[in-house]
């Protein structure tokens, strides 16, 4: 059974967290990620969540506090933005390898210099290699059941990472969208209480973050290699579980959308694949064979279901809204790094867009479409991204 | 406590730990945690107590001990007692063991906010006045014209110029019920202060002298002899703070000069060549500022 309201993105995220019911949970404020934990804080006042509302001094505290909660035994969660997010960097790291499963809503923001506040993919994606689980959401209807997921996704036993929810800032936290809300009784049934196997006990003392050195740390590293790929089979299981449960389906570790006979694709994550699957029906309308692969998982990154999605297909245009300067956008590189030496692999285009909030509207994927027919004439060996909607006028 | 009566407490910090013949640190931990007893969860920011406690499958705790990052000590403690909180486990307690890197410098913001928020943490700061697991360097606990391997002394340098931060009196602004200042040189005292420490709820600070015979370069068998005379000096004055009020201080029978105490460190031997009487003599001032505002010099009362 659900309800359904209209909200504001990141009510329904604070709504998805309190029907989970973290027992601790750390706030600090950063834009476009405040309205959550203010959304969860009224919560706690009202008497409606019974957690530790721990109101810290840093992104690094928040972080910190989360990760001490954790070990000890606790469900745990916050959320943060931008440098809020770079600041936590060094604390998930190590989370991650001790395996400490709380959950991070991670909103979407690009990173100063220039201080901005607008969107982009750059500070949450700055994450990818700490060996959190990142999901990317669409929308905030996404994003309400992605949470819901990512604590059980965490807390398999056969996993045992950090989960992180990431959204884009604005797009989704801040504007309304009519979101089904699912009984308490639903995600109860489907999110059992946390009981881990090894927690901060007085009655069974045990040493945790202990000095590993030569011997043991390339070990490790492969072991949440291993658990990544792992999590491949039961993020999609997870995913399936809550569809039945909650009769919302969004695909696996990641979704295509009219690629059966596409010869370029585009390949997304987040809010921008709304307006893609727009301009792909508008294409389609007008005889072009277009389509889109739209990434859930971005870590771990889903490098088999792609493959399967677009192997048939002329070309890929990665459209990354973030960049490695000095190389090109992250998801490029992965796809790359994956297909180079596939018998007729698609080629790849990396287009750079959307940085620090520049809009993603369907005149610029009409234009990337473009780009990447012409690039297939004139061809991709050691080809630069394409940089969409770049004002060459201003550049300094 | 007899001698005897401390033997018999169960060890809950034991031996084969790696920490330096005559650490002054793993000695006071020692005997923290017999005063803290049990049912405490211990968390230790990086520094030279995690290092020589920890190499993977090996461990002198008997009590569950986390490390998760320098500066991060605070929060991590902040974090289990909120979970112990939520999990309804009132009768455990976490303390805090850190270094002075971490909990002068690296770690300093995320004190405050521990302090400012009130959390049932009992912090205690293992004080040796530099960063020893890295091989001592200047921290802000290094006290005023000793010698660091980053402010080394030269001809163009006395050690290091800055005074040592007064993180009991800043961590006592911040409204908590209970500051104290402990040596490992006396250790009945340290206890005591552990146990009433542990008889108030909200976060509490106890900052312990801890020589370190590696760096400030004295024999491994004189530990306890060196964090007596800094203490009869009047440089590490010995206090209680209960919400904001000095309430005790431990008195100094005959103060010792600064000039013997400063002579048995290799950190301080350039105060004793051709120059350096200056500089001694604004370190004495310093201890002699101490009794004063203390009022060490005296009989104690108990």
């Amino acid at each position: 059974m659900s309800i359904v309201k209209v909200l504001e993105g990141s009510e329904a995220v604070a709504l998805a967290v309190k029907a989970c019911r973290p027992q601790v949970i750390s706030a600090y404020p950063i834009s476009p990620q405040t309205h959550i934990v203010e959304g969860i804080a009224k919560f706690v006042a009202d008497g409606d969540l019974d957690s530790e509302y721990v109101r810290v001094d840093s992104e690094f505290s928040a972080a910190s506090v989360i990760s001490g909660a954790s070990a000890a035994g606790s469900r745990a969660y916050t959320a943060s933005s931008s440098q809020g997010l770079l600041l936590m960097s060094e604390v998930l790291y190590a989370s991650c390898g001790m395996r400490l499963p709380f959950v991070i809503t991670g909103v979407n923001r690009t990173v100063s210099a220039p201080i901005s506040i607008q969107v982009d993919q750059q500070d949450t994606m700055s994450l990818r290699d700490c060996g959190m689980i990142q999901l990317f959401v669409e929308s905030s209807q996404e994003a309400y059941d992605a949470h819901i997921a990512a604590f059980k996704i965490a807390e398999d036993p056969k996993i045992i990472l950090p989960v992180m929810v990431c959204m884009d800032g604005w797009v989704l936290t801040h504007s309304y969208e009519r979101i089904s809300l699912s009984d308490q009784e639903d995600v109860d049934r489907f999110l059992p209480p946390f009981q881990p196997a090894d927690f901060l006990d007085v009655d069974n003392p045990k040493t945790w973050g202990s000095i590993g050195e030569e011997d043991m740390v390339m070990e490790l590293r492969y072991s949440v290699q291993q658990t990544m790929q792992y999590a491949k089979g039961r993020i999609k299981e997870i995913f399936a579980e809550w569809a039945e449960i909650s009769g919302r389906d969004y695909g696996g570790l990641i979704e295509s959308y009219r690629t059966d006979d596409a010869e370029v694709i585009l390949l997304a994550m987040g809010s921008m694949t709304g307006t893609i699957k727009d301009a792909v029906d508008n294409l389609r309308s007008e005889g072009d064979k277009v389509g889109l692969v739209k990434i859930r998982s971005y870590r771990p990154f889903p490098y088999e279901e792609i493959w399967e999605a677009v192997k048939g297909a002329k070309a890929v245009a990665v459209v990354d809204a973030n960049l490695s300067l000095g190389s090109e956008g992250a998801i490029g590189m992965d796809l790359k790094a994956k297909f180079y030496g596939a018998p007729n692999a698609p080629l790849v285009v990396d287009v750079i867009a959307g940085l620090g909030g520049r809009d993603v509207n369907e005149s610029r994927i009409r234009k990337i479409v473009e780009e990447v027919k012409e690039a297939q004439v004139s061809g991709f060996f050691l080809r630069e991204p394409y940089w969409a909607g770049l004002n060459p006028t201003i550049v300094p | 406590m007899t001698a005897k009566k401390d033997a018999q407490q169960e060890d809950l910090f034991v031996s084969g730990h790696r920490a330096c013949h005559g650490c002054g640190m793993a000695l006071s931990v020692r005997h923290i945690l017999k005063a803290t007893g049990k049912d405490v969860i211990v968390v230790t920011p990086t520094g030279c107590l995690e290092t020589f406690t920890s190499p993977y499958g090996y461990s002198p705790w008997r009590v569950p001990w986390i490390h998760h990052l320098f500066e991060n000590g605070p929060s991590i403690a902040t974090g289990v007692a909120a979970a112990l909180r939520a999990q309804k486990k009132n009768t455990t307690r976490v303390v805090g063991i850190g270094g002075d890197g971490s909990t002068f410098d690296i770690g300093f913001g995320a004190l405050s906010g521990m302090l400012e928020r009130g959390d049932d943490v009992l912090y205690i700061c293992v004080d040796n006045g530099a960063y020893m697991n890295t091989g001592g360097q200047r921290s802000g606990a290094t006290p005023l014209y000793a010698a660091t391997s980053t402010h080394p002394a030269g001809k163009e340098s006395v050690g290091k110029v800055e005074m040592k931060k007064n993180v009991p009196m800043i961590v006592a602004a911040h409204g908590i019920p209970y500051v104290a200042t402990a040596s490992v040189a006396y250790v009945k005292d340290l206890q005591k202060k552990v146990k009433r420490a542990m008889e108030f709820r909200g976060p509490r600070y106890i900052q312990v002298d801890t020589p370190c015979p590696s760096v400030w370069g004295f024999p491994s068998d004189h530990t306890l002899e060196v964090g007596r005379m800094g203490v009869q000096s009047g440089l590490i004055p010995l206090f209680e703070m209960e919400e904001g009020e000095i309430t005790h201080v431990r008195k100094i029978k005959k103060q010792v000069p600064v000039e013997a105490y400063l002579r048995g460190q290799k950190r301080f031997r350039h105060l004793f060549g051709t120059e350096g009487e200056k500089e001694i003599a604004e370190i004495q001032a310093l201890a002699d500022k101490n009794i004063k505002k203390f009022g060490l010099l005296g009989k104690s009362k108990a």
